[in-house]
């Protein structure tokens, strides 16, 4: 008979394997012989990472302490945001959590405190969470620590007390969220949430900049008088953090103990109920939701019938729906803009189209591997009389037809303000979704819906020829507005790399 | 079409992966029978059968649909044949009533005559109530159901089941065997793969053994019978027997 130490420190182990394996899963598409390549191909990503990171924030690594109010207030801002995005990601990995039934049934059926044990998966998601930003934040501390010296070696240690605290409040939020309004709605709203939060923060910065100042600049707003004259004084808590991150040791040790305090109190105060929680989660039945009111059966086509199911699909599509709530939210800013626009001559709606033709790109290409590759009923669809042409074709349709409802608006209100502006954002809308859209049917693979998680895993190469396809037609819509010559030279070169994806992808029947 | 031809004609079929799955096969299934595939695992059934329903590509061969070639037309060869799959896949989503709707719209057939049928289908398999509920929360028996209703709402001449009867209760089992017996007493051909040899045994009209991807043995229960020389054994002994010494041949 072992020991409850040893039992959990074997449990400990067990749940950082089978971390570790979803990790390298998720990373090698489940195809373990990729798994070189992988490592090759992460180190050669962290290697160019760095040169964005010294773009962003090579030219603070010579800051020290004491910083004035408007540097403590950039330097707080940005590690908040950071917070943020890892409180975004720890939602929904605690979520993700909660709706796998996957080992419950041994773990309640051991002869070991549930509290124990619970306290420890709730601990892996804290460490899960914190590794991953941990690992994103190196290329950034690495150009700080060559321009700055050893003392930025403190930043990790201010990732790791945000990331703790981090998924101390998912774990608390969605517990919470659970409690109060039960597990099939926890689900949803757990999405949305996660997507707000980790959207939330930069758009009201840049809100705040438009309303005041005209631009989508978030610096615009944080290095402004109005926000330095609410800043508290240099001694307050607040900037902790940025202290700590600029080497102040005192400041990194409390952080550092505050993390760890509001885990251990938020492992204390639910660990014990979790098991509860998650049991209910993983076991209640889904309950029976209506479809749309009971009507007859509609005439049509064959392609009326693929579009009304496709259309059905992506409406009642939770992943969607949250992913498509961050990408409007994205929107509103731009929006916002084009609207003081019509009062103000003096606002930059220049900044409105590349930021059209980006978020048109990238809700595109997810919303075409949902519709293409996401096909829950393939042998249905194989089966039926209809040519594969056609069957595709319908699905690409609805990719368009959905990005046409959620951006003609926009555009038409931007022909008001300049005709020309409105023509270049439609047609780089247009050619950024149908790039987009494009890419998934190159690389489409067969899948459920639900696995979208993953999409991005079945090919690195359509993942980075989908951002790039993207940022290539914002960036070509944006210097066609101001300097068309350039804008010629970064249009060839995004369609070189669509044409070089193309003659990569795999070969199709 | 003439009143003696064949469902399906499946001549020379042959699919390899890393081995062959379908080995020249040969196969005819008379129009208006049960016909059932039976084999061990790997023998080749499902891979068959995929490729009859046009969702597999043969290495040679070819398939005849009621005298349609299934291989040059298939949009034509699909508008008269449905396929179930042991694994219901239907699109969680949608109420059993809006997937046949679209499974209708798919094969184009009469929007009402569509709707009667559907919500005939769903009442006799049992799924009344639920009709307007979404399928995400259905167990595997009910959404096997909804599968069969989708495979029948556009009345096929050809039913191609493979292991339908996987995952369902005794009652359900029930009203999908009755189902199916009606089709085939109105005229529809069925081919069926199980591995659940009492119905064979009762459903069948005729029954052929594959092992290794090529026909052992076919034939109505009593021909069988009389092939393996002895009259009153089980069907579930002549099929151990067939295989095995299909084996020891190989």
């Amino acid at each position: 008979m072992t020991t409850t130490t040893t039992t959990l420190n074997w449990f400990a182990s067990h749940a950082i394997r089978l971390a570790w394996r979803e990790w390298l899963a998720m990373m090698t598409g489940g195809r373990l012989g990729r798994r070189r390549a992988v490592i090759v191909g992460l180190v050669i990503f962290g290697a160019l990472l760095h040169a964005p990171a010294y773009a962003v924030i090579g030219r603070y690594a010579t800051l020290q302490l004491p910083l004035d109010t408007s540097a403590l207030i950039v330097v707080t801002a940005t590690i908040f945001l950071a917070w943020a995005l890892m409180l975004s990601q720890a939602i929904e990995s605690v979520t993700r959590v909660f709706y796998a039934r996957a080992d419950l049934d041994l773990i309640m059926s051991s002869p070991v405190a549930l509290a124990h044990v619970f306290s420890i998966r709730l601990a892996a998601i804290a460490v899960s969470v914190t590794a991953m930003a941990l690992l994103l934040a190196t290329p950034f501390v690495d150009v700080l620590i060559l321009g700055g010296g050893l003392r930025w070696l403190s930043v990790y240690g201010v990732v790791m007390a945000i990331g703790l605290s981090a998924a101390a409040i998912a774990i608390a939020v969605t517990i919470l969220l659970f409690r109060t309004i039960g597990p099939q709605r926890t689900r949803l709203i757990a999405q949305i949430l996660a997507a707000v939060i980790g959207a939330g923060f930069v758009i009201a910065l840049q809100i705040a900049a438009i309303m005041s100042y005209g631009t989508l600049s978030r610096f615009a707003v944080l290095t402004s008088g109005a926000v330095a004259g609410f800043a508290p004084g240099p001694d307050s808590i607040l900037w902790w953090p940025a202290r700590a991150a600029l080497g102040d040791g005192e400041a990194l040790v409390l952080l550092l103990a505050c993390g760890f305090l509001l885990l251990g109190a938020v492992m204390a105060v639910f660990s014990a109920g979790f098991a509860d929680t998650a049991v209910r989660a993983s076991t209640a039945a889904v309950s029976a939701r209506r479809g749309s009111r009971a009507r007859s059966f509609r005439p049509g086509s064959q392609q009326q019938a693929l579009w009304r199911k496709e259309l059905v699909l992506l409406r009642r599509d939770p992943w969607l729906l949250s992913q498509s709530l961050m990408q409007l939210l994205y929107l509103v800013p731009p929006a916002l803009l084009l609207w003081r626009s019509f009062s103000d001559p003096s606002v930059a709606v220049m900044l409105v189209t590349p930021v059209l033709v980006m978020a048109a790109g990238q809700l595109a290409g997810g919303l075409g591997w949902l519709t293409i590759s996401g096909e829950d009923a393939p042998d249905l669809v194989t089966t039926a009389p209809l040519q594969p042409s056609r069957l595709i074709r319908a699905k690409i349709e609805v990719v368009l037809l959905v990005i046409g409802a959620l951006f003609t608006p926009l555009v038409v209100a931007l022909l008001f303000a300049s005709p020309q502006q409105a023509a270049v954002t439609a047609i780089g809308v247009t050619v950024a979704a149908a790039s987009a859209t494009a890419i998934q049917l190159w690389f489409r693979v067969q899948a459920r819906r639900s696995q979208f998680r993953r999409r991005q895993t079945s090919s690195r190469l359509a993942t980075f020829a989908e951002a790039f396809s993207s940022i290539g037609w914002a960036a070509t819509s944006a210097l066609a507005l101001s300097i068309p010559v350039a804008a010629l030279v970064t249009g060839i070169m995004t369609a070189a790399l669509l044409a070089a994806t193309w003659k990569f992808s795999p070969r199709r029947d | 079409m003439a009143p003696d031809q064949s469902a399906l004609q499946v001549r020379g079929l042959t699919k390899r992966f890393d081995r062959p799955a379908v080995d020249a096969l040969d196969l005819t299934v008379r129009s208006g029978e049960f016909y059932a595939l039976l084999g061990p695992n790997g023998a080749g059934k499902t891979t068959t059968l995929r490729m009859v329903a046009g969702l597999l590509r043969p290495d040679a061969g070819s398939v005849s649909i009621m005298g349609i070639d299934a291989l040059t037309d298939p949009v034509a060869a699909k508008r008269i044949m449905a396929w179930v799959s042991d694994e219901p896949m239907i699109y969680d989503k949608l109420t059993p009533l809006e997937y046949l709707e679209f499974v209708a719209g798919l094969w184009g057939v009469n929007p009402s005559v569509a709707e009667s049928s559907a919500r005939e289908l769903l009442v006799s398999l049992g799924l009344e109530a639920n009709m307007h509920e979404r399928c995400e929360g259905f167990s595997k028996g009910m959404r096997q159901k909804v599968a069969l209703a989708g495979a029948l709402v556009h009345d096929p001449r050809l039913i191609i089941l493979d292991e339908p009867l996987t995952g369902l209760d005794a009652v359900s089992a029930r009203h999908v065997k009755g189902l199916l017996g009606e089709r085939v007493h109105d005229g529809c051909t069925v081919i069926m793969t199980t591995h659940i040899l009492e119905v064979a045994e009762r459903m069948a009209d005729r029954i052929g053994v594959i092992s290794a991807g090529r026909l052992v043995a076919e034939g109505t229960l009593a021909e069988l019978r009389q092939q393996n020389g002895r009259n009153d054994t089980s069907l579930e002994d002549m099929f151990i027997a067939l295989v095995d010494r299909d084996a020891v041949a190989a």
